[in-house]
């Protein structure tokens, strides 16, 4: 099995391919858009400001692959939030895949979100074996509300969008690989698309 | 609902555990990958590696760590001690660190702050408060608590939230060692004032000193060294503990 993790300089991606690791699998780094699109799975990781990642994206011209993929994606954190329409940070244009705006907490709530928090109303194979309540771990302050795509929910202030999925893409805003055995779970279930 | 995290600290000292000692069942809880994983299983929710080395060499050996670490580890772990410039940052995220504190190096160049914010981001940016109560005020100080300086905690604190760090690790100089229990006031007052997380330090010694800080307190999370590395506690008791007293907690 071919997994490409995108290497396009936003943030720490050593934790995701040593996450896979632990699964058993071996991932490869790239920002070559021939090599990511022969990939059987890709992941879209991402830490940090959205308008710089997005910046970064742009000048690999991966912006214009991602959007053509088919095999599953899955994106992660900042690369579920650029996966979106727009994000409030930095005032950026998204790649439009989920059909919903990202915004910045306001709700009387200590921002970032920082901490484990758990994951409910669970759709789609992502979650398999996974029970509702389970506990994943959070660092951000920019969110997706729910929408069409929401495929788990999340409460902080106000009840938003903690995975979302559309067709063959999938974003999550916690970190997996980071997220003990559940998030390790979740992985697997991704490896098994 | 976010839950209230528990976060083991770890001294380390050219790449081995300094405190430690009840850890019969580990090969050796010197290592801080051994000992790392075994309070991941047992239900940290975070863990802190604090460099003391003062060798050439530890940036190096730092950074090797950090690495094995992550390949290990899967809950988040953040490293501070020493960290001075955007390229120490860099390295230890690179290899795996998901946050880094600074504390020294912030006071003497506030400037850093924005410069690591706006180069990897608030998330992993924390920032470590060490301060003492002189004379009825708080006072920041430097150099592992050993320096005392003109800055004021609650001052210094807006300060580190407006250039825009993630978090503070706020730990009393007064409380650090007692096990008489967390600086509650400090804390209720850091948390109420500010914005972002606050993690209380210093003073753990019992289960109800867990449970002042985070209801008195109002912490987002809470540090201890030695009630768990010599094993006067276990994480997973502790939590059983807050949940009776409706502290929301992972289990």
């Amino acid at each position: 099995m071919k997994i490409a993790i995108i290497n396009y300089g936003a943030g720490n991606i050593q934790s995701i391919r040593f996450a896979f690791e632990r699964l058993g699998v071996h991932p490869f780094l790239s920002d070559q858009a021939e090599e990511i699109a022969t990939a059987d799975l890709v992941i879209f990781p991402g830490v940090g400001e959205a308008s710089s990642a997005m910046a970064k994206l742009k000048a690999t011209k991966l912006d214009l692959l991602i959007p053509q993929l088919t095999q599953p994606v899955l994106g992660i954190c900042l690369g579920m939030q650029l996966l979106c329409n727009y994000s409030q940070e930095g005032n950026t244009e998204g790649l439009g895949i989920f059909d919903t705006d990202v915004l910045r907490f306001n709700h009387g709530v200590k921002v970032p979100q920082i901490g484990w928090n758990t994951i409910d109303q669970l759709k789609s194979d992502l979650f398999n074996n996974i029970a509702d309540k389970e506990y994943i771990y959070l660092v951000h302050s920019y969110y997706a509300p729910l929408c069409n795509e929401t495929i788990a929910i999340s409460d902080y202030g106000i009840t938003y969008s903690t995975a979302l999925r559309k067709d063959n893409f999938y974003g999550v805003q916690f970190h997996p690989e980071k997220s003990s055995a559940v998030g390790a779970k979740i992985l697997e279930n991704f490896i098994n698309m | 609902m976010l839950t209230k995290r528990i976060i083991p600290c770890l001294d380390i000292k050219d790449g081995r555990t300094v405190k430690g000692v009840n850890f019969v069942d580990l090969r050796d809880a010197g290592d801080p990958v051994e000992l790392a994983a075994f309070y991941a299983d047992a239900g940290a929710d975070e863990l802190v590696f604090l460099d003391i080395s003062a060798t050439e060499e530890r940036r190096k050996t730092l950074a090797e760590l950090v690495r094995r670490v992550a390949e290990k580890v899967n809950i988040p772990f953040t490293v501070g001690g020493g960290i001075s410039s955007s390229k120490d940052v860099d390295l230890l995220l690179h290899n795996g660190a998901d946050k880094i504190s600074i504390n020294s190096s912030a006071v003497k160049n506030p400037q850093l702050i924005d410069e690591l914010v706006s180069k990897f981001g608030s998330q992993c940016i924390v920032v470590a408060i060490d301060a003492k109560k002189i004379n009825g005020e708080w006072k920041v100080h430097l150099v592992g608590g050993k320096v005392p300086t003109e800055v004021e905690l609650f001052q210094w604190a807006a300060e580190v939230e407006q250039r825009g760090a993630g978090e503070i690790l706020f730990t009393s100089m007064d409380h650090d060692g007692t096990k008489n229990g967390f600086a509650n006031e400090a804390l209720r007052r850091l948390s109420t004032e500010r914005n972002i997380p606050i993690i209380a330090s210093g003073g753990a010694g019992t289960f109800q000193h867990f449970v002042d800080t985070f209801k008195e307190g109002r912490a987002d999370a809470a540090l201890a060294a030695s009630v768990f590395h010599f094993r006067e506690m276990e994480i997973s008791e502790l939590k059983m503990k807050l949940k009776q007293h409706d502290v929301p907690v992972r289990l």
